[in-house]
């Protein structure tokens, strides 16, 4: 960068960098925040005390999600459907994505099956066709609803293709010749080279079946089967935004504990907050695979 | 190399995929006919009566689907400029700090909210929001009275739109950095010894610099006219600002799913799908003519 040490030049430096300094206390404070809470007195987070500190610290609400039965249990549904849907989702889209990575010339049905996967991707029957056909064949209150309900991620599919084509044409020519058969190419040459983009695929999957609500709230009609961030819905948003007059949210208050509540939120962004650093280094990588083409 | 022995291999690996494609996406297609009926669950599709395009007249005359559809359209569009502008700023801001240290803290921290779901995120900015909660206290600090903000229909679209921009500005951005890094140092130096400020040099080297991106991602962003996201206003909204924040996919799950009005919610769902089809077809020819994008 050029040297610039004019009087502009630093008011530019100052202004930029407590702008930014801003913008990111704003993505890590509400979450410092919760923190506090779920650490703090039961009535001192109701009087709305806690700042960014806890006031009155101590473990109670911690304690008492260690006695929860419901809560594990959504979250054992959670780890179930992370580790099934990655899985499946990884073993179907690195097998699709191979024979979709081969020219029109190579492979001639190639081109009217790609065409058939984005129109699947682009166009939706709705929520209601989709509901009336997970009943009918009987996905709810079943975790392979959960699993297998949003379809194969078409976007992931893609992403792998264009990673595969970019390799180098030679390394498959050259296994051709020695004998190497289909299922060899893609298991001993194609896979060990895709690294990055299997691990970001996965990562893609883990996040989404981790964070989805939706399919759990509408797939399962009883608690039971909820994952965790759909009990957490039920359990603290849906309770939150009923309350409406002033009145009743001062009642709420009485009633709903806030600082478990907090725990609870809290705890489920662990493992979020766990595979973050694998997440900057993949994840951001993907956004820019995607386009990439010879 | 066209090797045909190959062929049966190929399908047989293909098979999985197209097989959990076609029962979760492509049968739930022909479910659209539920339009075009008036759907009894016990009769099935085969059964029901059909009624042509009564669903929709219905809904032509409804109230609620005006509202629906400007609300999901001005809501999707003020996030589509505010997820555009933003992310240029915070890009071309995080290119002039000089500070290293400070560059990478600051990049560590702003794609975490992307990652957090919208249950996590509306369970803490309800918190936060709260009437006895921070905001208010900053409000009272400065002789303000405190404020039911979820409670006010004017204030929804706003809490809506920012936190959507605060939870993706730091990921939107990362294309733009990474189109900031392949600029040539030397026409900085160069325009320096020209004697161009570094405000001249923000407009004249950086700008251009990534303006393909720029105008790639705003063609891209058509796609998202209809899209205002269900996850976020589901939960955060309640009947009080069903005014402002009601959206097509709020709609149609509370008609479809707990009315049981299948029918009318399959039409509104449909005719949301043809214009978001339309729109992403657009924007990926757009992208391909202007852009030179080609994802496929």
């Amino acid at each position: 960068m050029v040297k610039d040490n004019t009087l502009g030049s630093l008011l530019i430096d100052i202004v930029v960098a407590v702008v930014l300094v801003i913008l990111a206390l704003s993505t890590i404070l509400p979450l410092w925040y919760t923190l506090c809470v779920s650490l703090s007195d039961k009535s001192a987070a109701a009087a709305g005390l806690v700042k960014l500190w806890p006031v009155g610290f101590n473990l109670t609400s911690y304690k008492s999600i260690v006695g929860d039965v419901n809560f594990f249990h959504a979250f054992w549904v959670s780890i179930q459907r992370v580790t099934l849907g990655t899985a499946a989702e990884l073993a179907a889209t690195l097998l699709m994505a191979y024979p979709l990575s081969k020219s029109a010339n190579q492979f001639p049905p190639r081109n009217v099956i790609m065409w058939l996967l984005i129109f699947a991707w682009l166009f939706s029957g709705g929520l209601i066709p989709w509901y009336q056909t997970m009943k009918s064949i009987h996905l709810i209150n079943n975790i392979w609803g959960l699993v297998l309900g949003n379809s194969l991620p078409i976007f992931n599919v893609i992403l792998v293709m264009n990673f595969f084509r970019n390799l180098p044409k030679e390394i498959e020519e050259a296994a051709l010749i020695d004998g190497a058969g289909p299922w060899q190419i893609f298991l001993e040459i194609y896979l060990p080279l895709s690294k990055p983009v299997i691990a970001t695929v996965a990562l893609f999957s883990m996040v989404y079946h981790w964070n989805e609500f939706f399919n759990g709230l509408v797939l399962s009609t009883r608690q039971a089967y909820y994952p965790l961030q759909t009990y957490i819905q039920q359990q603290i948003v849906v309770i939150n935004t009923a309350s409406m007059t002033q009145d009743q949210i001062q009642q709420l208050n009485e009633i709903s504990n806030q600082t478990l509540n907090a725990a609870k939120i809290f705890i489920a962004m662990i493992p979020i907050l766990l595979i973050y650093p694998f997440l900057q280094k993949y994840f951001i990588k993907g956004i820019t695979l995607g386009s990439v083409k010879e | 190399m066209r090797l045909k022995s190959f062929y049966k291999h190929y399908y047989v690996m293909l098979l999985p995929g197209l097989l959990w494609v076609f029962v979760f996406k492509i049968i739930p297609m022909f479910g659209v006919v539920m339009a075009f009926q008036r759907f009894n669950p016990g009769k099935g599709i085969l059964g029901s009566a059909w009624i042509g395009l009564e669903n929709f007249k219905y809904m032509l005359q409804l109230n609620d689907s005006k509202t629906i559809f400007f609300n999901t359209a001005f809501i999707a569009v003020l996030k589509i400029l505010g997820n555009l502008i933003v992310p240029v700023l915070v890009a071309l801001m995080l290119n002039e700090l000089r500070l290293n240290s400070l560059k990478r803290g600051i990049q560590t921290v702003i794609y975490l909210p992307h990652f957090l779901s919208w249950v996590i995120l509306a369970g803490i900015m309800l918190d936060v929001f709260a009437y006895h909660g921070p905001v208010n206290s900053v409000r009272s600090a400065l002789g303000n009275g405190p404020i039911l903000f979820f409670a006010k229909a004017e204030l929804f679209v706003p809490l809506v739109v920012g936190s959507d921009i605060w939870k993706e500005f730091g990921f939107n951005a990362v294309v733009y950095l990474a189109a900031l890094t392949a600029i040539n140092p030397e026409l900085y130096e160069a325009a320096a010894i020209d004697g161009a400020s570094r405000f001249q040099r923000i407009i004249h080297i950086t700008l251009p610099g990534i303006r393909t991106v720029i105008i790639l991602m705003t063609v891209l962003s058509l796609r998202n006219v209809l899209e205002a996201n269900f996850d976020q206003i589901f939960n955060l909204y309640n009947p009080l600002v069903y005014s402002s924040g009601d959206i097509i996919d709020t709609w149609v799950y509370r008609m479809g799913l707990l009315q049981m009005q299948y029918g009318l919610a399959t039409a509104v769902g449909l005719l949301k799908s043809v214009i978001g089809f339309v729109m992403i077809a657009l924007s990926y020819f757009l992208a391909r003519k202007y852009a030179n994008y080609n994802i496929f």
